[in-house]
């Protein structure tokens, strides 16, 4: 994957993918995604990018990698079912019970 | 890297996967990142959004320069929140190439390895605070005029980026446009500034949209995929239209003087832009092409300890959770 | 939709409680509406010495955060970054402000900020110096904003001026999340890499000698400075010990920046921020 350099010297964040409850009442939207070293610094990256820091939204993020997408649809002749690694960040997909709510 | 390539099923699967997509883009409906999609449009799109994001990233620089000297408390707030705003549309762009199976960092490598492009634009260099002005009225227009087909491109996540990025636009068209009647309501020198900045700037502006339709390879297939949805010499007609009345009303004079209204095609005639500069300053020979590239480089091997450390912080808080939980 | 409509519709509605335009950008007085009588019983000339010294220290603290702009390690931290510049330039345009309406000259905020010479400003001196690495304008970051914090608020529930007291509680959601920022990069550094560990441990020891300043009546403004002293010590203690850094601590500086002392570093800084200003006698911008 590399294109210059070893691994010690080019340390990426990883991708995380951001959900933005716009307002009470409304479900959390997926909004795009950012890069981190960790939960944290994703959760700040996330205020200060998707809501420029607009206060009273709640934000979710989770490492894209974590992840579990569905396919689109079982019996779908089109889907092409080793593709499903090929592009990292799914647009549909259901949000595991399990991601923190801030 | 790991290409869709490696996956993409034998021939004969691959037709009905070919006609699904063509539906697809038939019915004006969007391609999604987990679509199957021909290895051309996955390319078209991984250069056009990286070359997009460069230039959102590279176009700080030109305006960056004067937050620190802007003249009054309240410009400073404004161009500072516009630079960040196009931090945020390299991000948001970055973003939406990532979904293509291309990692950001990749992507900074070629442009710094001059790889890959960014608009021509960003190559100029800004000599007054009225040159604040002209960008965010001609520039920012001048984006405003290609992004907003964009909004209905094929591809979601490129589509979905640009709607947040426009309505941003917007704004940096709008106080541009407000700081250059400010400025023409002002001193003489000033509204000799702002007309300097407008002879210097109208021309590389409209070289924005690109080549000619007839010179521009990639265009026709952008088209057909509705990747891009006009071409660059409609575009450009239409940045042409909505401007010279905007001029009119500044009170400043296009530097042109083949400009002038038809009245039977209905729109303006205006004379041809010196293509062979743009190709200069696309092959790299522009006036701050080194300077630009220069900076981003720096900036991003400079940060590289930073990064560094938040990695490894990262992985050493992983480990202690680990052995905590084990104890 | 055609283009034109999905354009139309854009530029519909952008009012200035869009958040995300810049605080402070649009055309209004950010101080409309709210009384700005001062109030029986307030020295007028010490609120607006208080107001003027505040609002330096906001100004000359953003001017160094606007210079990472195209610098910054990520592009995640130059948004960051430039969220902070940005808080800390609204909190000095009101201070400014404020400063204008009680000092009985009725300047406005620009006429304090380029029409002052560095002799005339009153900033603490460790907002001055220069930008550094990225770990010394966390340190900075780090010191300033603890401190910034606890003053603010203090004042946010006992200036006597309500005015005053109203920028200070919106400056308190404000710091608050400056100092989480540099606390956490703070952490981040120490903790991460030889190299990281090194700079940031140097970082801090450049901020040490300008600490004691922070720690005066004249510094605090009318906020307890004792007070102020004991909270700001804490957080740094905190942060510094979970980041495994030693403790901040050097032989103050001589001198005060809020009596007009100055390092050598205030001069330039401000004749980059006045200079086009100063240029341009009865330009409007
Ligand atoms: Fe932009
Ligand atoms: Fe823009």
């Amino acid at each position: 994957m590399s294109t210059t350099g070893d691994s010690t010297t080019r340390a990426e964040w990883p991708l995380y993918e951001v959900f933005v409850r716009g307002k009470r009442g409304l479900n959390h939207v997926h909004v795009g995604s950012l890069h981190a070293a960790d939960d944290r610094m994703a959760l700040t990256h996330a205020r200060d990018l998707y809501t420029r820091r607009n206060e009273g939204v709640s934000i979710w993020v989770v490492r894209s990698e974590h992840i579990t997408a569905s396919t689109r649809d079982e019996k779908d002749p089109f889907f092409s079912p080793s593709a499903d690694k090929v592009y990292r960040h799914p647009t549909f997909y259901d949000i595991p019970e399990d991601v923190p709510h801030i | 890297m790991t290409t869709p390539n490696a996956t993409v099923p034998a021939e004969g699967a691959q037709k009905p996967l070919q006609e699904h997509f063509d539906a697809t883009i038939a019915r004006d409906q969007r391609i999604e990142p987990r679509d199957w999609m021909p290895e051309g449009y996955r390319r078209t799109l991984v250069r056009q959004i990286a070359q997009h994001a460069h230039s959102e990233i590279i176009g700080m620089q030109p305006e960056g320069e004067w937050i620190t000297r802007a003249p009054s408390l309240r410009r400073k707030a404004i161009l500072f929140a516009k630079v960040q705003d196009e931090a945020g549309h390299g991000l948001y762009l970055y973003s939406a190439a990532e979904t293509l199976g291309v990692d950001r960092a990749d992507l900074t490598q070629r442009l710094i390895e001059g790889r890959q492009k960014y608009s021509s634009i960003f190559n100029y260099p800004t000599l007054s605070f009225a040159d604040v002005g002209v960008i965010g009225w001609f520039v920012d227009g001048a984006a405003i005029c290609n992004q907003v087909p964009l909004c209905r491109s094929s591809y979601g996540p490129y589509a979905r980026a640009m709607v947040r990025i426009c309505k941003e636009e917007s704004f940096h068209q709008r106080q541009g446009y407000e700081l250059l009647m400010t400025m023409m309501r002002g001193t003489e020198a000033q509204r000799e500034m702002v007309q300097d900045a407008v002879d210097r700037w109208w021309w590389p502006s409209l070289m924005m949209f690109g080549p000619p339709d007839g010179d521009s390879p990639n265009s026709a297939a952008s088209m057909a995929w509705k990747i891009k949805r006009h071409s660059n010499d409609e575009l450009r007609r239409r940045f042409v239209d909505m401007t010279v009345p905007q001029a009119d009303k500044l009170g400043v004079t296009l530097p042109d003087p083949e400009l002038r209204w038809n009245p039977e095609r209905g729109r303006h005639d205006f004379g041809t832009p010196d293509w062979s500069e743009l190709q200069r300053v696309i092959s790299g020979d522009g006036p701050c092409n080194s300077e630009r590239m220069e900076r981003r480089r720096s900036a991003h091997e400079e940060g590289a300890w930073v990064r560094e450390a938040a990695t490894a912080h990262a992985a050493k808080q992983a480990a202690r959770a680990e052995e905590g939980a084990v104890a | 939709m055609s283009d034109e409509h999905v354009y139309l519709s854009l530029a519909e509605g952008h009012d200035d409680s869009d958040a995300r335009w810049a605080f402070g950008t649009g055309f209004e007085d950010p101080l409309h509406g709210v009384d700005t009588a001062v109030p029986e019983g307030v020295d007028a000339a010490e609120l607006a010495a208080h107001c003027l010294a505040l609002g330096d220290d906001a100004l000359v603290a953003a001017q160094r955060l606007a210079e990472w702009c195209t610098r910054a390690p990520e592009l995640e931290e130059e948004v960051a970054l430039a969220n902070i510049g940005l808080d800390l330039l609204g909190q000095a345009r009101l201070l400014y402000s404020r400063a204008g309406q009680v000092d009985g000259t009725g300047r406005d905020e620009d006429a304090y900020a380029y029409l002052r010479d560095p002799a005339d400003f009153r900033n603490v001196r460790l907002a001055e110096l220069p930008c550094g690495d990225f770990a010394f304008s966390m340190a900075r970051l780090l010191v300033t904003s603890s401190w910034r914090l606890a003053v603010f608020e203090r004042l946010a529930r006992t200036a006597q001026d309500p005015v005053l007291a109203a920028i200070a509680a919106k400056g308190v959601n404000e710091l608050t999340y400056h100092r989480q920022y540099a606390a956490e990069w703070t952490v981040r550094l120490g903790d991460g890499t030889e190299e990281s560990h090194r700079r940031m441990r140097a970082g801090l020891e450049q901020t040490a000698p300008y600490l004691e300043e922070l720690f005066t009546a004249a510094a605090t403004c009318g906020a307890d400075p004792a007070g102020v002293r004991h909270e700001v010590t804490a957080a740094l203690r905190q942060v510094t010990e979970a980041a495994g850094l030693p403790a901040v601590e050097a032989e103050p500086l001589p001198g005060h920046g809020r009596e007009g002392d100055r390092t050598e570093h205030l001069a330039p800084l401000l004749a980059e921020l006045q200079g086009i200003a100063r240029a341009h006698p009865g330009a409007v911008w």
